[in-house]
């Protein structure tokens, strides 16, 4: 069974490195909680809540311009492997999908909208998680989408909402706006100049929170830090995702300029450790999704600063997404083990680098980059 | 991810991952708190408190009160104070009414306030009260859009306004 046909860009719109500063941000996601009042909320809702919850969304969608042509996946009905493949691509949670290994809970589901960047999770923890993804820096589009087809839903469904605490959501730090906005950022330089710890701590007190690229609880590998605001309530939305937007570009500013002392201070070993990293890329033949995501973030630094110059961000974007487990299974067509999954990682990133990049390692270092930059 | 073992005294929980560039080579040390901490480093701040202790550390601050409400139960979906406590979820809409008296002091911890300012929600059959409201933030939006300049999304917003005002005409005659 293959489900992606049917989803607009299969799911993979985020990952084209087209918006602003896509170099530094992957991707830039708001998504904001609802909930239908008269249910329990995802944890504690019975089987009739969820399918009264899907089937009143079901409604809603007939009447709403942006979601009416869009596409629906009950998660009971997805393949187990396609499932995972949605969660690598970051448009489910796991929270969604159930415990690992077992069937997802009744009406859990993922509607899709045909003409916006914009999709919405059913019977997650909320009743409903409006969110939309974009490439790069563009905090303000993807709020002024969810706000529309928030606009319209709100129209055909009740939601639940209180004059003084807001939209009323399972988990006290979401209500209130219920709005969450955050951006993916690779930040190698304010890590490698140790300014990072000051920078994380700054975000403490500007309201915002961090974390990895996986979910809760997850390491931070690769120099890959996911920003987002941490208040909800007391603040309109314009204001959280300004200040989001505000904040981040002076992330992006200080990183640059990180980039640039170690260019000026250890440009040697920056551009050393950089082909390094290239070179293990290029010619390994088995690699750990860790390895990976530490590899991928020095030839990513490489890519930004101009030093590999044949290779685009696309391509640095499709090596993070393709070689997740779920993703190497799918190609392979069977299920993998440990050791055949590295084998294959490492396969597919040599294929892309051959493909698709065309650096030239030649004796000249910076030098040829800029030449070839010309031609 | 394996353990990470301390370069400095062999422990088993290397916390701080230290970058250095001297003299034109870059190295990488693995530290265990203690030992960051005596060459005076620190680790990265965790990103936040997880819900679930911020609720304990309440309870402690005002124990009375808690046992007062740990009895008290959700009408419409069963949650009781005790079970928000555990979990950090609430049940279903009506706990925010059932826990009325709790919750703005926990909400005030998390996010420094307790009224929503937000988006004003109108639900599919409006009082003029809640059509007012509604206008009221959608004209904010309004002004602040001029204000950027932002004219296509002023024009959204003027659409919206205007669909509005036919009805509060209605119902206020």
């Amino acid at each position: 069974m293959n489900d992606f046909e049917a989803i607009p860009d299969h799911g993979l719109a985020w990952m084209e490195a087209s918006g602003e500063y896509a170099d530094i941000v992957l991707s830039t996601r708001v998504r904001l909680a609802r909930n239908l009042q008269g249910h329990a909320f995802g944890a504690r809702a019975r089987v009739n809540d969820r399918e009264a919850v899907l089937r009143h969304f079901r409604q809603s969608v007939e009447r709403s311009q942006m979601l009416n042509d869009g596409v629906l996946l009950e998660m009971s009905e997805v393949a187990e492997r396609t499932r995972r493949i949605l969660l690598e691509r970051r448009i489910v949670t796991r929270e969604l999908l159930g415990e690992e290994g077992g069937d997802p809970a009744r009406g859990a589901a993922v509607h899709f909208s045909n003409r916006d960047p914009v999709s919405i999770m059913v019977n997650e923890e909320d009743h409903l998680r409006v969110q939309s993804l974009l490439s790069g820096l563009r905090i303000s589009e993807a709020w002024r989408i969810v706000d529309l087809l928030d606009e319209e839903l709100g129209r055909e469904l009740p939601f639940a909402y209180h004059n003084e605490f807001g939209f009323l959501t399972s988990c006290p730090t979401n209500v209130g706006s219920g709005l969450r906005a955050s951006v993916f950022m690779h930040l190698p330089g304010l890590v490698l100049t140790k300014e990072i710890s000051k920078t994380l701590r700054g975000l403490g007190e500007l309201g915002l929170t961090f974390r990895g690229l996986y979910g809760e609880g997850s390491e931070v590998v690769g120099n890959f830090f996911q920003i987002s605001n941490q208040m909800t309530l007391g603040r309109t939305e314009e204001d959280l995702v300004d200040h989001l937007d505000r904040v981040v570009r002076k992330v992006i500013e200080d990183e640059l300029q990180a980039r640039q002392i170690l260019l000026r201070d250890a440009g040697g070993v920056t551009e050393d450790k950089i082909w390094r990293a290239y070179g293990l890329l290029r010619y390994a033949r088995s690699l750990s999704f860790e390895e990976l995501m530490n590899l991928l973030s020095g030839v990513r630094l490489g890519v930004s600063l101009k030093l590999l110059p044949g290779l685009r961000v696309y391509s640095l974007n499709k090596m993070m997404i393709f070689t997740q487990p779920a993703h190497l299974e799918q190609a392979a067509g069977r299920d993998l083990t440990q050791a055949e999954r590295d084998a294959h990682r490492a396969s597919y990133v040599r294929r892309i680098l051959a493909t698709e990049g065309d650096v030239s390692a030649d004796d000249n270092g910076s030098a040829g980059a800029k030449r070839s930059e010309q031609l | 991810m394996s353990e990470m073992v301390c370069d400095n005294c062999g422990a088993t929980d290397a916390v701080v991952h230290l970058t250095q560039i001297v003299n034109d080579e870059m190295s990488t040390h693995h530290l265990c708190e203690k030992c960051a901490a005596e060459k005076g480093l620190e680790a990265a701040p965790e990103s936040n408190m997880p819900l679930i202790d911020v609720i304990a550390q309440m309870t402690e601050d005002a124990p009375g009160e808690d046992a007062q409400a740990s009895d008290r139960e959700c009408s419409f979906c069963g949650l009781t104070f005790a079970d928000f406590r555990k979990t950090g979820r609430l049940g279903c809409p009506h706990c925010y009414e059932t826990f009325s008296d709790q919750l703005p002091r926990l909400l005030r911890r998390i996010h420094g306030e307790v009224k929503h300012v937000g988006k004003v929600y109108l639900p599919p059959d409006p009082t003029a009260s809640e059509m007012e409201k509604r206008l009221e933030g959608l004209r904010r939006k309004l002004n602040r859009a001029v204000q950027s300049e932002d004219f296509e999304r002023a024009a959204e917003l003027r659409d919206q306004i205007q669909a509005l005002a036919p009805v509060r005409c209605v119902s206020i005659s």
